[in-house]
């Protein structure tokens, strides 16, 4: 019994007809990029901020921080996706919840997946930045306040731009790991890479080359982003500065 | 200029300030001097509002520090302060070290502020070094660096913590040639500092704390000649002895 390789597979018209197979690969490799692009926007904007009032001396913000970081950290991300999915609506007032289910599906899937990922990542994020600022140097708020800067303008222009650029090469694999878990979302039926991949074993056999297909694609995708990522980190680099590892 | 009145300060059980008094007038030098953890720093950073108060007052050029309701920032921005570590902002060159706060917190225009800190810088003898990065000067410099920060947002009096405690020791006199033009040319300041010979340059009185107390407010002759308590006696043979 031996594998009958098959490259060709690729070229062939898939069995929607309207397309090759190597069409549905870049339609799941697109929705994985578009998927992963826009939560992880959203959560470094929001890890940004909730890793900051982690710091804060306000004590209700700063415990409300802690809070949300515990949520999103440390329940498993497959929960926190069928939540988002299945749970959320049915907890909407009626008519919002109906018009939402009435919505595309495949609208339904992006946006359960793109907030669900985001949440889950922020909490990662928060949790780097809140060490980013805990490892400057205490004096450094100081000072930044000893010239009469308010807390919120100590924060801006002092304390996050040193904290920022030591947390990069953490954010990096934040940021990596999010292409990594958007696999997570086929669950629900979104058709991203993984799961392209996995309906093309249904309609070829044609296992081994699909799933090559899907491992390069991650892998590509792992290497554009750790160059991009180094260089941006050599862009910010601060001159004479030692100590940021 | 500056008032300080009963101040106490304790965490938890831990008294790190007890009941201080004393007070700095107009162009007068202070050097606050005493062992490890007497609560020197603590005091100075209490004067500015780094370090809250539990009891007492302490008044600014007529601005009560511990009052709630006033506007630190505002009364910061007029107080200028030196760390002991620098605290040159790493990611900004020099010049942008000099202008930040004076664009940001006195709202005066870009070049306006350049022109400023250039003249300070000149005036610190760092001219050259303008376009410099933190990290690529000496500790020395640096410290130079934060005293011309201060300077440029024209403070009415300044701080000092240890500016040369962390500085090898053949840098530690350029800082202090700074120093004693600023306190020749009359700012007032108060100086938490082991440098005795720049005690007895330009300070016009020295404190000596212990333990959270001020033991000993003299003026400098009496300071250095016969101090009344005992540990004022053994710190100065320590540190004179050197
Ligand atoms: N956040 C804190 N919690 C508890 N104790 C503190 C805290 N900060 C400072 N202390 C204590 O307060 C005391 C005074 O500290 P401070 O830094 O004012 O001393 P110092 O005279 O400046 O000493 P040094 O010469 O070492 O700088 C020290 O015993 C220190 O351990
Ligand atoms: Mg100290």
């Amino acid at each position: 019994m031996s594998y009958q390789w098959n490259w060709g597979v690729f070229l062939q018209p898939s069995a929607s007809g309207d397309d090759t197979y190597l069409g549905w690969m870049l339609a799941g490799f697109k929705m994985t990029i578009a998927l992963s692009l826009t939560a992880w926007v959203l959560a470094l904007l929001l890890g940004a901020l909730i890793g900051v009032l982690r710091t804060v001396p306000n004590k209700a913000l700063a415990g409300f921080a802690t809070g949300y970081v515990e949520l999103f950290r440390n329940v498993p991300l497959l929960v926190q996706l069928f939540i988002w999915y299945f749970v959320l609506p049915e907890l909407l007032p009626a008519s919002i919840g109906d018009a939402y289910k009435q919505s595309n599906p495949m609208l339904q899937q992006f946006l359960a997946s793109m907030v669900c990922l985001a949440l889950f990542t922020s909490a990662r994020v928060a949790e780097q930045v809140r060490s980013g600022i805990n490892s400057l140097p205490k004096g450094q708020k100081n000072a930044g306040l000893a010239l009469g800067f308010t807390l919120p303008q100590t924060y801006r222009f002092v304390m996050l731009p040193m904290a920022f650029r030591l947390v990069v090469p953490p954010l990096t694999s934040e940021f990596l790991n999010i292409f990594k878990n958007s696999a997570v979302c086929s669950t629900i039926g979104l058709m991203e890479l993984a799961a392209q991949g996995r309906q093309l074993v249904d309609y070829t056999a044609q296992p081994y080359e699909s799933f090559i297909a899907v491992t390069l694609s991650y892998i590509a995708i792992n290497v554009v982003v750790m160059t991009l990522m180094h260089k941006f980190e050599r862009r910010i680099a601060v001159p004479g500065y030692i100590g940021g590892k | 200029m500056i008032k300080i009145a009963n101040v106490s300060k304790h965490y938890g059980d831990f008294k790190v300030l007890t009941d201080c008094t004393t007070r700095v007038s107009k162009g007068e030098v202070i050097v606050v001097c005493g062992p490890s953890g007497s609560g020197k720093s603590t005091l100075i950073k209490c004067v500015n509002g780094l370090e809250p108060f539990q009891s007492g007052e302490i008044i600014v050029d007529g601005t009560s520090v511990g009052d709630p309701k006033t506007n630190l920032s505002k009364l910061r921005a007029r107080v200028g302060m030196v760390f002991q570590n620098f605290e040159l902002f790493p990611h900004m060159s020099i010049t942008e070290n000099l202008a930040i706060a004076q664009t940001k917190v006195l709202k005066r225009g870009k070049d306006e502020a350049m022109d400023k800190g250039l003249k300070l810088l000149d005036r610190v003898g760092l001219k050259a070094h303008a376009h410099k990065f933190p990290g690529q000067l000496s500790g020395g410099q640096q410290q130079r660096v934060a005293i011309a920060r201060a300077l440029a947002m024209d403070p009415i009096c300044m701080l000092f913590d240890e500016p040369t405690s962390a500085l090898d020791p053949e840098m530690v006199n350029e800082v202090l040639d700074v120093m004693t033009e600023l306190a020749q040319e009359g700012m007032t300041m108060m100086c938490v500092t082991h440098e005795m010979g720049f005690a007895k340059r330009v300070a016009h009185r020295v404190i000596f704390m212990d333990q959270g107390r001020i033991v000993e407010d003299d003026k400098k002759d009496v300071f250095f000649s016969n101090p009344r308590s005992e540990r004022a006696q053994q710190f100065l043979a320590k540190i004179l002895h050197h």
